[in-house]
């Protein structure tokens, strides 16, 4: 019985032993590895260069005519004089419009859908035709806009007017940011909530919403830099061109930023091309600083949920 | 409390087939059983809890002080407050402090209590944490270790001061000494509390239990005395799972 165990592990040693070593040595396959890498970071820096291209070109352009002026002056039929403060204004008005109108009804539509739809053929219809909305050209809704709020509800060709055309324009994005939220809330903080006796309307107001505050909030925040850029939409509502006075109400006329630019760069004159690009800047700093106010926010509010 | 002839349903999954049961007061019950055999499910119907899942459907009748909480004029919130439950991984609320969660369940009611610090200090005790966080009570509830934790969401279910603590696996997630530490407390808890608690682990049932009852495909199989069930099983079944047969 040994004798026959010990042959058997005798054979199997010199089996290993004829056997070539495992193979640790590199193999053929880095060359792909490497190109495929290259790629990827090709992949990146191509839009990256073409965004600092962008701006850099138009920085460049901008410089003469950046200057504290710029922001606080009305525009001018003599370009150098000319500055964007009734634009600023009607951007700023825009956003803070455009937000108290998004933010409620967004999270009001994702709520919904998420806590209380019951799952099932219409649900997944509006889920769908929101999916959709997302993707409809911002021109439709500046048609949509023009008919319903101008002419509809007569509302004019007012900052209000504007503001709920841009607001119907991101519902769909501030509803999707707001519905990934919800979700990242898990099911086992809900059931604690219901165990003790909190029906749902508790449950969302002191466990959920607090912990899904900093998603939506940072949803929200990119979706109107988003909008800032808008320019198609508000010039089909009306938004006017040349505004030599500050929207004092919300149903006062009104200019953006991207109308003042879009103005500019279909002069003739050259000088009021570098007024354009001196716009392009200040526009693409605010979105840069929106951005980066999201990520401040969301890092903030994060930090006060605990895992 | 007393349960007749609970049925469950998930979706068309008939998970619990008509369980009669009656639990005595002031003493621990446990449920053992294989995985699936519906022990989770028969506590999640003691407080209405089986139902928020959706497509989840019970029917039969759970006595409460002689009140059946299925019947047409309950509210099952209401219930879930006489009715508090633990669950298998610690869940405190991360957004709130050790002192917010045990209070939790106040403020979610609605109820102010005229002395909140009274509060948290007799559920904490009760629970036997507050020697450990008598001083850190407005640190995060997530700060805590696993059986902390437990122990934090142990206080926040009796914070309510419930009639019945349902335990569902509360110590799954637990290592051996947090494990030892529960189990010391539910054995404590008894003498306030009617106490139901599902373990996967008979080791855990034999230690805490005044009776057991073991489940199986979502049927009663035997219940009684825990000395009895794990010395003198009348059912082959139970027999073989406790020696470790089957499960």
């Amino acid at each position: 019985m040994t004798s026959v165990s010990a042959e058997a592990d005798t054979a199997a040693l010199a089996m290993r032993a004829s056997q070539p070593p495992v193979e640790l040595v590199s193999g053929s396959n880095g060359g792909v590895e490497r190109a495929f890498r290259a790629i990827c970071l090709l992949a990146i820096l191509l839009p990256l260069m073409l965004l600092v291209l962008l701006f850099g070109g138009a920085l460049i352009e901008a410089i003469p005519r950046l200057s504290w002026d710029f922001l606080t002056s009305y525009p001018s039929r003599r370009a150098a004089a000319a500055g964007i403060l009734p634009a600023l204004v009607g951007s700023a008005g825009l956003m803070l419009l455009t937000a108290v109108m998004a933010i409620p009804v967004g999270l009001g539509a994702a709520i919904y859908l998420e806590e209380y739809a019951k799952p099932g053929k219409v649900t997944a219809l509006i889920e769908l035709n929101i999916s959709n909305l997302a993707g409809v050209p911002s021109i439709i809704y500046g048609l949509l806009g023009l008919e319903v709020f101008v002419r509809v509800l007569n509302l004019g060709r007012s900052l209000i007017a504007g503001a709920a055309t841009l607001a119907l324009l991101l519902l769909p994005m501030v509803i999707m940011a707001s519905r990934e939220a919800l979700r990242t809330v898990p099911r086992s903080l809900r059931e604690a909530c219901f165990a003790l006796g909190a029906d749902r309307w508790q449950t969302l107001r002191q466990v959920v919403l607090p912990m899904c505050m900093p998603g939506v909030l940072t949803g929200v925040i990119l979706s109107l830099a988003r909008a800032i850029g808008e320019t198609a939409p508000l010039i089909t509502i009306g938004a006017l061109t040349y505004v030599a006075f500050l929207p004092d109400s919300i149903d006062s006329p009104f200019t953006a930023l991207p109308i003042q630019i879009f103005n500019w760069v279909s002069r003739p004159q050259p000088e009021f091309h570098i007024n354009a690009a001196a716009g392009i800047v200040v526009l693409l700093a605010l979105m840069l600083m929106m951005n980066g106010a999201a990520i401040w926010l969301r890092t903030r509010l994060r930090r006060r949920i605990y895992w | 409390m007393r349960a007749e002839n609970i049925h469950a349903w998930f979706g068309p999954t008939h998970a619990l087939k008509g369980v009669t049961m009656s639990i005595v007061d002031r003493q621990v019950t446990a449920i053992i059983g294989p995985s699936g055999c519906g022990k989770s499910t028969f506590v999640r119907c003691l407080n209405r809890m089986h139902e928020v899942v959706p497509g989840a459907r019970v029917e039969g009748k759970v006595l409460l002080d002689g009140q059946n909480i299925y019947g047409t004029r309950i509210n099952p919130v209401r219930v879930r407050r006489h009715v508090g439950m633990v669950f298998q991984k610690p869940n405190p609320f991360p957004t709130m402090t050790i002192r917010e969660n045990v209070l939790a369940g106040l403020r979610l009611n609605g109820q102010s209590s005229s002395d909140p610090e009274h509060v948290v200090e007799t559920a904490l005790k009760q629970a036997a944490l507050w020697e450990e966080v008598k001083d850190t009570l407005g640190k995060s509830g997530s700060s805590l270790s696993g059986g902390q934790q437990q122990r934090l969401c142990i206080a926040r279910a009796l914070a309510l001061e419930p009639d019945v603590l349902l335990m569902d696996e509360p110590c799954s997630a637990l290592d051996p000494i947090a494990t030892a530490r529960i189990e010391e407390l539910v054995h404590e808890l008894s003498s306030k509390y009617t106490i139901v608690i599902v373990t996967h682990n008979m080791q855990q049932a034999a230690r805490v239990a005044d009776f057991t009852a073991f489940f199986y495909q979502g049927e009663i199989v035997e219940y009684g005395e825990t000395d009895v069930i794990f010395t003198r099983p009348q059912n082959q079944r139970t027999e073989d799972y406790i020696t470790g047969r089957f499960g």
